[in-house]
């Protein structure tokens, strides 16, 4: 059943980084005006789609527009890479969901974003640096022609570490080995704040667990309605069981068990497998690009 | 009129009603029950004895006329069977389905005394059917109060305050987080006990008095409680959240693949149509062996839907007895015959993982009843060395919830100190203009519950903005001129019309 009222999320703009990575711009002047650093909104593309949490990348509380940049994994999203354009609508959007990173306080922060991270961590840079902290970027890519906001970044960082695995921009090397470089080069650093797959950013809360720096992680379990009703979303952090839609999404990185994380993020791979095979099946019995097996990654990229 | 009906003069046995095939039915998602058909519902309307002290009425918690309505059942002016029940209860075909009346009308019933009781719920359900049919909505004339009423959330307790509220003149607006009305009723409660269509048709009644829906809209974070009632110019707020928050019970391996709450698993099967995956995209690990702890309706409707996903087996596992669970006894009886195996008396300890980090089985412990403890039922204690094992590859727990936390997050409203909201006698909260009822305020209750809670804050809602108490609106006029002031009858409390700021 159609629901009345505001069902009508217009995609105003598209731009994709690249085979994987692609960017939607959603008119919603309300949830423009209420999003802050740190939510996500829930997103179906269609009356029988899966709601799916994305991050809140940007928002334009002046042209009433969020943005959202999407990584094409499996079946919903490479959906949606294929059928979102400019002018079409999305079946709902909700949110905007979670509580709010906290931000301020600090002097000197960290923020690293890596694989689907790269833009969730844009608002927090520009929100740090709004508080007046002192940000250090470093941010995350396969190779050179995955990176995409590098300019966006260096307006809102007094500096930018840009980290690719074959060494073809930046350094050479995962983000953690960009937060080494931040932390030899910073003795003050105050908290550092990743986003990005589970193993990177149990990476980055290891490298700073010698050094006693607050990190603060954003995690992104398996969701159904975000509002704290289903608990399909609970993580383990330290001795208690949180639900990351409405208790989170941001964790002390020290305290949450990754490996529960990563274990429970697999729990409906079958399914997904057999959603996306066919997908691509149609795809490809309809002649379409989509057709193409997906990229290098069949998951979200594990790297930095 | 007949003549005085007595026990024994009453139909004696109660009308059965017809029923899928448990076998057939435990693999579909149609309806179990097909309700009364006309001939079966006379007969039954028969069996009221038309007592004069109506102890079904008091035991009904929104005290529906129920003598009244069945008397026009017998009548065959089924229409004016429809008014009575509205006059109290906007949704019978839905409560008629989903009330819990062995324990109110029904369990006080004179003739359940005696006999079998009235199937009163049934013969709800019938009207309540029969006006859906038939198109039947009553639309009172609604002169417009110029107020506008929130109401967050689009559960019974939203619905029922919303159409008193709109019945009343005020523009109303009902924000739901979902992307479809209905709260526990669409995405909780499975298609085969009340189905899709039923609540679609009360709702499009509610729409048809009027009111807005807007779903894809979360209260507290899109916009909070405060700025309804100051910027966004409400003159009142109802909430009616529900309790959400699933309970675990904190016992190792819960974090397993293939543990997950009553709630995820209704969800996905029931509002997201996992049932239907791959032409609905939310997928849905079916278990072959279900194990369900707990026996209220929640675990009843996890284990029914287990079953039609395709199970091999489902059980239960509950550390009381059958007598002590909760849910309502037809569903334990449907159950049953459905083939879910009971293990009472039983209470989980410990659940194993294969080297997948799947659940493969569950460590439990056996039980006998002890002294009565706090709610008078008596405590289940362990027996020392009954430790036992049952395989099974899909556990969901139905414990009970906690209140929902988005709420007190964001906004000053008082919560007492298990996080519900709190509330004064009239179901007013501690901010001006802002009332709040059902679930988020009791803890987990009942549809009818929340109803009347929902109906009970619309009175003081109205009260609070100076409008006329139209509870009658569909109430037989009074030829009597001393039961009216002024014209207006005096069931019509405050009829002063203030305007506030
Ligand atoms: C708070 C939060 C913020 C997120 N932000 C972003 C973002 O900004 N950009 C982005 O590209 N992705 C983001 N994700 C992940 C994104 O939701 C999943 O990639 C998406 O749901 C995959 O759906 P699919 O059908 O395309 O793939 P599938 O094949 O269904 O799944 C691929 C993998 O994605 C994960 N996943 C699947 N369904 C869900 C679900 N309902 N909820 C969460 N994870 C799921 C699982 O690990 C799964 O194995 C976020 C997740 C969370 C929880
Ligand atoms: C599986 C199951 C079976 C049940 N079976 C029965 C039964 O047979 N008989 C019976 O009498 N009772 C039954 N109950 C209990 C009954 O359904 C509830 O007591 C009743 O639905 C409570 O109504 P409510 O309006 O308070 O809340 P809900 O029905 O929970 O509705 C609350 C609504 O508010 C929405 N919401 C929450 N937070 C926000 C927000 N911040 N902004 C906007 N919207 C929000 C939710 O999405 C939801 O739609 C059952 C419950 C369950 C879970
Ligand atoms: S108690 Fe039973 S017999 Fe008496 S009026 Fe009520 S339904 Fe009829
Ligand atoms: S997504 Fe359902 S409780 Fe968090």
């Amino acid at each position: 059943m159609q629901p009345s009222g505001s069902s009508s999320f217009e995609i105003v703009a598209r731009e994709d980084f690249s085979d994987v990575t692609f960017l939607l711009e959603v008119r919603h002047p309300m949830l423009a005006k209420a999003a802050k650093a740190g939510q996500f909104v829930i997103v179906m593309e269609h009356e029988q789609g899966e709601r799916i949490p994305l991050t809140i990348a940007d928002f334009d509380r002046d042209a009433g527009t969020i943005t959202l940049v999407i990584q094409a994994v499996g079946k919903t999203t490479r959906e949606m890479q294929q059928n979102c354009r400019v002018g079409t609508h999305l079946f709902a959007v909700v949110g905007p969901m979670g509580i709010p990173s906290h931000i301020g306080g600090k002097k000197k922060v960290v923020c690293v974003g890596g694989g689907l991270g790269v833009a969730p961590i844009f608002p927090q840079a520009r929100a740090w640096k709004e508080s007046g902290a002192y940000v250090i970027g470093v941010v995350g890519f396969r190779n050179r022609g995955l990176v995409f906001w590098d300019e966006k970044f260096r307006a809102v960082c007094d500096e930018l570490i840009v980290c690719t695995d074959d060494g073809s921009a930046g350094i050479k090397g995962l983000v953690t080995e960009g937060i080494k470089q931040a932390i030899a080069k910073h003795a003050d650093i105050e908290e550092l704040v990743a986003i990005g797959p589970p193993v990177m950013m149990k990476g980055c809360a290891e490298a700073t667990r010698p050094h006693g720096i607050r990190t603060m992680v954003s995690l992104n379990p398996v969701m159904v309605d975000g509002t704290g009703m289903c608990g399909g979303c609970r993580v383990k952090i330290g001795e208690t069981v949180k639900f990351a839609c409405v208790d989170g999404p941001d964790f002390d990185g020290h305290l949450v068990d990754f490996d529960d994380l990563m274990s429970r993020l697999g729990r409906y791979k079958t399914a997904e497998k057999e959603a996306l095979e066919r997908f691509t099946e149609s795809c490809r019995i309809r002649g379409d690009a989509a057709a193409e097996p997906a990229l290098a990654i069949d998951r979200p990229s594990t790297d930095g | 009129m007949a003549k005085k009906k007595t026990i024994r003069t009453i139909p004696q046995e109660r009308t059965p009603v017809q029923e899928q095939d448990p076998k057939e039915r435990a693999r579909n998602f149609a309806e179990v029950s097909l309700g009364y058909r006309l001939e079966e519902a006379l007969v039954e309307a028969e069996r009221c004895l038309q007592c004069a002290d109506e102890p079904c009425v008091r035991g009904c918690p929104v005290g529906i006329d129920i003598p009244g309505f069945i008397q026009k059942i017998a009548d065959k002016h089924y229409h004016g069977a429809y008014d009575i029940i509205t006059d109290t209860n906007l949704l019978p075909s839905i409560c008629g389905r989903v009330c819990p009346q062995e324990s109110q009308c029904e369990g006080v019933c004179t003739v359940g005394d005696t006999l079998e009781p009235v199937a009163i719920g049934r013969l709800e359900r019938f009207v309540g059917d029969m006006a859906i049919k038939e198109g039947w909505a009553n639309i009172p004339y609604i002169e417009p109060s110029g107020h506008r009423v929130g109401i967050v959330g689009a559960g019974p307790a939203g619905m029922a305050c919303a159409a008193d509220m709109a019945k009343a003149g005020c523009e109303v607006v009902v924000y739901e987080a979902f992307h479809q009305p209905g709260g526990v009723l669409k995405y909780g409660i499975p298609d085969f006990r009340l189905p899709n269509e039923v609540i679609d048709a009360e709702i499009e009644k509610l729409r048809k008095l009027g009111i807005r829906f807007e779903c894809n809209t979360l209260v507290g974070r899109l916009f909070t409680i405060e700025q309804m009632v100051t910027e966004m110019g409400y003159h009142a707020v109802f909430i009616g959240t529900g309790a959400g928050y699933p309970s675990f019970m904190g016992i190792p391996g819960e974090s397993l693949n293939g543990v997950l709450s009553a709630n995820e698993l209704l969800t996905r099967a029931n509002l997201m149509r996992a049932r239907d995956f791959p032409s609905f995209d939310t997928p849905l690990q079916p278990g072959r062996r279900v194990t369900v702890i707990g026996a209220g309706n929640t675990a009843m409707d996890a284990m029914r839907v287990s079953m039609r996903l395709g199970a091999d087996k489902v059980m239960c596992v509950y550390r009381r007895s059958k007598a002590e669970a909760p849910a309502r006894v037809e569903e334990v009886h449907h159950a049953e015959e459905e083939g879910i195996e009971f293990n009472w008396l039983t209470s989980p300890v410990e659940l194993l993982g294969d080297a997948d980090n799947k659940v493969r089985a569950m460590r439990c412990i056996r039980m006998e009843l002890g002294e009565p403890d706090s709610s008078g039922r008596r405590k289940p204690v362990p027996v020392p060395g009954s430790e036992f094992e049952i395989e099974t590859d899909m556990v969901v727990f139905a414990i009970g919830t906690n209140a929902n936390p988005i709420l007190g997050q964001t906004s000053k409203l008082k919560l007492n100190k298990w996080g519900y909201i709190e509330t004064d006698d009239d179901l007013a909260t501690s901010i001006a203009g802002v009332y709040a009822g059902g679930d988020i305020v009791t803890g987990a209750a009942t549809v009818i519950q929340a109803m009347g809670a929902g109906r009970k804050a619309a009175r003081a809602m109205k009260a609070y903005l100076g409008l006329r108490d139209s509870d009658c609106v569909y109430a037989p006029d009074t030829d009597d001129p001393g039961g009216r002031r002024f014209g207006i009858p005096a069931a019509e409390h405050n009829f002063a019309r203030v305007r506030l700021a």
